[in-house]
């Protein structure tokens, strides 16, 4: 019975403590810019830094971008979601030398439909993260670059 | 006000505002080499952006190294009205810092 009882209570401080840091998070990454995660090498690691776990595909999100971009120095995103409650939308390029190309915080009242212009070193997947209600999902789609956006 | 970066288009349309920025900067990304000295240049990129209408954050942006060359914003929040006023603030890489404000139409 008192391994029992032991056994439930610990389950309950775990709980308590999931949620505890699930609450906290996004605080920690609104507050600042998040270096790990905009210096990450690669996409998952940057992925896990800035938003703690790894998103899945939903047809919610939408992201636009061009089936070949001529030139990779410019290349126009635009990022939108019907989703509720959305907090932030980011953007990676997985073979960036750092994936991680923009967070934009989405304050309410603030529409989930963001454009912006990106730089690509060479053909990528182009993945859009979307935060809502605490859970990722993500949209992703390849873009071939003719002329590279980075190095000179 | 001394001269910005930021050029700013804002704009009601019905119940919310759109918003299009362009930001005039380089975006140094520090991976480029000088072509004549083959040194790496050092990296001078926007950092955070930050919109404020009426007191409110309205959008808020980490930029990366890998936006582009004069970064450009386009989102739409609820509310504003013409003749508001939206402050912005950048802080670049370096540590610079400067607040910007513009109208909306």
């Amino acid at each position: 019975m008192s391994i029992n009882r032991r056994s439930v209570i610990k389950a309950i401080a775990a709980s308590g403590a999931l949620v505890g840091a699930s609450v906290l998070m996004p605080r920690i990454a609104m507050a600042a810019w998040t270096k790990s995660a905009f210096k990450a090498e690669d996409q998952a690691t940057a992925m896990q830094e800035l938003l703690g776990g790894t998103a899945e595909e939903s047809a919610d999100v939408t992201l636009k971008a061009p089936d070949i971009a001529e030139n990779g120095a410019v290349v126009p995103v635009t990022v939108r979601s019907s989703l509720a409650g959305v907090e932030s939308i980011s953007i990676f390029v997985e073979h960036n030398p750092n994936p991680l190309v923009v967070e934009f915080i989405i304050p309410a009242g603030t529409d989930a439909d963001v454009s912006t212009r990106l730089r690509m070193g060479k053909t990528s997947k182009v993945t859009a993260v979307v935060k809502a209600e605490g859970k990722l999902y993500s949209a992703s789609k390849e873009v071939k670059v003719t002329i590279g956006g980075c190095g000179g | 006000m001394a001269k910005g970066i930021l050029k700013v288009k804002a704009k009601v349309s019905g119940e919310k505002t759109k918003v299009k920025l362009m930001a005039k900067h380089i975006m140094e990304s520090g991976l480029r080499k000088d072509k004549k000295t083959g040194e790496l240049i050092p990296a001078k990129f926007l950092q955070e952006l930050k919109i404020m209408h009426a007191g409110k954050e309205v959008f808020v942006a980490n930029l990366g190294t890998a936006v582009s060359k004069n970064p450009y914003f386009a989102f739409n929040f609820a509310g504003g009205a013409s003749g508001d006023e939206l402050t912005m603030t950048w802080v670049e890489n370096t540590g610079e810092t400067a607040t910007e404000t513009a109208k909306v139409k």
